[in-house]
């Protein structure tokens, strides 16, 4: 719809685009009522889109098409109670929606202004329910700078960003700023590179300014392969206008003229997004020639990589633009120097460029404000594991691990035990109870031996076994590594099958030692970021579970009881009652009945470790040990 | 030119050199195995990581990329730089545990044995994986007959399909430049035969109009004419014969 609207539109100027937008908003306070259908990834999987044309036909059956709009947004955050839909203006959130939800919102919610409390949020352990999207726990902790458009705008449409006040930053950069003055911006609202690597962005594009160059590219990095890491994508399928202005806005800093935005070949979503995006910019005057009628050009192609982790790193990314494989190569001198194609390059992540708007319209000194002494603004993590509310959430910087976990996250399920938290992907770091309280930003993370990394957080309970996890994000490593340098590529696998072996039962004296020489030389000798921080899991869970690996080691026995040889389950005779609920659920008949009220007997030689009978048993009458 | 130490001693050099080649040129031993002046550096092998000190920050780097910067403090012993290199020799020999290149390395380093070397995947190949083949090949010769294939544990040096050697031309640079052995070469009568680590292939011999000797490979001695713009009856006779 949005599409027709802006299709024959070219805006020539700061007060053409200014006249548009004022069109815009008095149109949409004409159409009251907006019902808001989540299609992120996660809800899109739940049927998002269906439901979505589900209220369109109801809402064009009653007839109420010129009273009511149905809007697609992008990801709103709350994955884990998904398909989400928010009737605005006044903000109802409903979750869990189903197709036979839909009649009785229309009719209820739109046309009687009743709330339907079966659909509202509870939050878990209480009953009380709550109507307004911003009263639940999930989002009051929030601050939702650069990710909350994603709820109200339809990314498909040029126009609903335009009404938000897009492209705003980018006319202010183009006719009140010179290109020093954006970057002087920039370097005073202390914005970090949100991709991992924290370097002040104000310098970098600074360096590639500096650099005496005709011709100079500014990338988008939008290749995102943490485990468990879904920020970048969300805000490419959710905002693209967003990234397009911060590119336009870093180009005109730094003086380019061309760019790329590099999007993993695993997200179909939003590179579908991004090229409609570049389209309508394109055709409005936004991006291409003269933009707004200045003197300032600036073009946008998509680049499509091959799902390589890899290639997250910013000289094998270069490489995979230019066409060749995507290996990393010693960055001795600095890709701002001499970057995609040996020219000097500035290369920005997903949500650093989205944050650039922001700080161009509202002020470097309001981003400095938010965020604590050397890390300012907010930053978007994704939050799963073991934790009641996964999903994506934006917060200030300093906020403690424990408001993220609890407050935000609603704690662990099922009543069990926190452990550990996994902060910055496979080559950050597991944090422990202790560091619960820790002020999260770039320098706590990393002084306590992780990292911010992109921001994937991913929380384990009293179930899940520090060796296993280590072992998991190395065998990840292992598999994603380009194979160049000997360190990485001979290292891991090295460390991968010395945890093979402490799992299995067969670690040796000296393990310990020699994953952590392993673990030290990849750190100071690899090739690139990936090697050079692959130790990390192995060294973190070492630094603070370093007994879990000793149990392995010496008692060859697994505390967390998750590793299959160093574990055997067994029926606890006292606690049985003879339900015969684990009878049914063992997979290979290794328990058998004795009748009813009599324990069950569970033989050992048949059983295969797989744990359901201990999923199953209500009593406490299995235990692993 | 710049001023920087190495080992303590202050060297002057142009801005563009390497640490490896302003050692070298000084006589300061750094040990290499993915370097060659003929061909690109590339950095894979890490032996040659020296650890510099800029602007109070220490870190290690590969001294045959690293270019000389005014007041650069150069290392190329120092007991990070030996713990390295100690564990990447420990690597290379559970790898390839009968290089006589690697043996001796681990000999001047003091690694005895190799805390891998009963581990799976210690397939006694010689190949480290330095790319110096696959490099010589298209840089120098400019034929990428052979190439660097899969990633991660699984890379291996390797034909198009592991037997396509269409675009081979027999001049056996890979082999000569290989520092391991893993790559060889053998002439036999009217043959040439070279062996990679997974492939092989055999290739015909010119045979002088002259003496009869097979002296050059047909297919290199075609590469040659046309590269030349040269007919190939140019090369009927062998370098003795042809005067």
């Amino acid at each position: 719809m949005a599409l027709i609207q802006t299709k024959n539109i070219r805006l020539n100027s700061k007060k053409e685009l200014e006249d548009h937008r004022d069109g815009l908003n008095f149109n949409t306070q004409a159409s009251q009522r907006v019902i808001t259908v989540c299609c992120g990834t996660g809800c899109l999987a739940y049927g998002a889109s269906k439901l979505a044309q589900a209220f369109r036909d109801e809402i064009k059956s009653q007839g109420m098409e010129l009273q009511v709009t149905v809007k697609t947004t992008g990801c709103h955050g709350f994955c884990e109670r998904g398909p989400l839909v928010v009737i605005r203006p006044e903000n109802t959130l409903y979750q869990r929606v189903k197709f036979g939800d839909v009649a009785e919102i229309v009719t209820e919610t739109i046309s009687r202004n009743n709330v339907i409390e079966r659909l509202l949020y509870s939050a878990p352990g209480s009953t009380d329910k709550i109507t307004c999207e911003h009263d639940v726990p999930f989002y009051k902790k929030q601050m939702r700078l650069v990710f909350g458009a994603n709820g109200y705008i339809d990314p498909t449409s040029l126009d609903d960003y335009i009404a938000i006040g897009g492209y705003a930053a980018l006319s202010k950069a183009l006719f009140e700023m010179t290109a020093d003055d954006v970057i002087d911006e920039i370097r005073h609202s202390g914005l970090r590179g949100r991709g991992g690597g924290g370097f002040a962005t104000g310098a970098k594009w600074q360096s590639t300014r500096e650099v005496d160059d005709a011709l100079k590219y500014v990338i988008c990095n939008c290749d995102e392969g943490d485990p468990g890491a879904f920020m970048d994508r969300s805000l490419m399928e959710g905002n693209p206008h967003s990234i397009i202005e911060g590119m336009l806005i870093a180009a005109y800093a730094v003086g380019a003229h061309e760019g790329y935005i590099y999007i993993r070949h695993e997200y179909p979503v939003a590179l579908q997004n991004a090229e409609l995006a570049i389209k309508q910019a394109k055709s409005a005057g936004l991006l291409g020639e003269a933009i707004l009628g200045s003197e300032f050009s600036f073009d946008v192609k998509i680049s499509q990589g091959g799902g390589a982790f890899v290639c997250g790193e910013s000289t094998a990314l270069m490489a995979s633009v230019e066409g060749r494989v995507g290996e990393p190569r010693a960055k001795y001198v600095h890709t701002s120097e001499k970057g995609l194609w040996d020219h000097p390059t500035v290369l920005n992540n997903v949500e650093t460029l989205a944050n650039v708007p922001l700080i161009i319209n509202k002020g470097a000194d309001w981003f400095y404000e938010i965020g604590t002494a050397n890390s300012k603004g907010t930053k978007i993590f994704s939050l799963v594991g073991k934790v009641n509310n996964t999903g994506l959430i934006e917060v200030p910087m300093g906020i403690t691990l424990r408001e993220i976990i609890y407050d935000i996250g609603g704690g662990i399920p099922n009543g069990k035990k926190f452990k550990a938290v996994q902060t910055g992907g496979p080559s950050g770091g597991c944090l422990p109870e202790d560091k619960l309280d820790l002020n999260v930003d770039f320098d706590e993370l990393s002084k306590a031996g992780s990292m911010m990394g992109s921001g994937a957080m991913i929380v384990m309970d009293e179930d899940n076994c520090m060796v296993d996890i280590a072992r998991y994000f190395l065998s990840f490593l292992e598999g994603e590594s380009c194979g160049k340098c000997v360190p990485c590529r001979e290292g891991l696998k090295r460390m991968r099958q010395i945890l093979d072996r402490i799992i299995a039962g067969d670690g040796q004296e000296g393990d310990i030692e020699t994953l952590t020489d392993l673990s030290e030389a990849l750190t100071m000798g690899a090739l690139c970021g990936l090697g050079g921080s692959a130790g990390n899991p192995v060294l973190s869970t070492l630094r603070h579970f370093q007994n879990e690996y000793e149990a392995h080691i010496k008692d060859k026995r697994c505390p967390a009881g998750v590793c299959k040889p160093l574990i055997t389950y067994n029926i606890i005779d006292g606690n049985c009652t003879g339900c015969n609920l684990c009878v049914k659920a063992c997979p290979v008949n290794a328990i058998t009945s004795q009748g009813k009220k009599q324990p069950v007997i569970l033989d050992q030689t048949k059983c295969t470790k797989c744990g359901a009978c201990y999923d199953v048993c209500r009593l406490d009458a299995v235990e692993v040990k | 030119m710049v001023k920087l130490t190495i080992n303590g001693r202050v060297f002057q050099a142009q801005p563009c050199d390497t640490v490896l080649a302003v050692a070298q040129k000084a006589g300061i031993n750094i040990p290499t195995l993915c370097h060659s002046e003929a061909v690109h550096d590339y950095g894979a092998c890490r032996i040659c990581l020296v650890e510099v000190e800029r602007r109070g920050r220490k870190r290690l780097v590969t001294a045959c990329l690293y270019p000389v910067e005014e007041g650069l403090s150069v290392t190329t012993d120092s007991e990070r730089v030996t713990k390295v290199r100690q564990i990447v020799i420990e690597l290379l020999l559970a790898r390839t545990p009968t290089s006589e290149e690697i043996l001796a390395l681990a000999e001047r380093y003091d690694v005895t044995e190799s805390r891998f070397s009963d581990m799976e995947g210690n397939n006694g190949d010689k190949c480290i994986l330095c790319g110096l083949c696959t490099r010589v090949c298209s840089d120098v010769v400019g034929v990428n007959a052979i190439s660097l294939v899969n990633r991660g544990t699984k890379r291996e040096v390797a034909l198009p399909f592991y037997d396509d050697e269409t675009a081979c031309i027999a001049c056996g640079s890979c082999a000569y430049i290989c520092p391991t052995s893993a790559i060889t070469l053998t002439d036999s009568a009217d043959c040439r035969t070279i062996t990679w680590p997974n492939s092989k292939a055999d290739f015909p011999m010119k045979e002088c109009s002259s003496c009869g000797t097979h002296y050059a490979p047909v297919k290199q001695l075609q590469y040659m004419a046309e590269k030349a713009h040269l007919s190939i009856s140019e090369f009927d006779y062998c370098p003795d014969c042809r005067h």
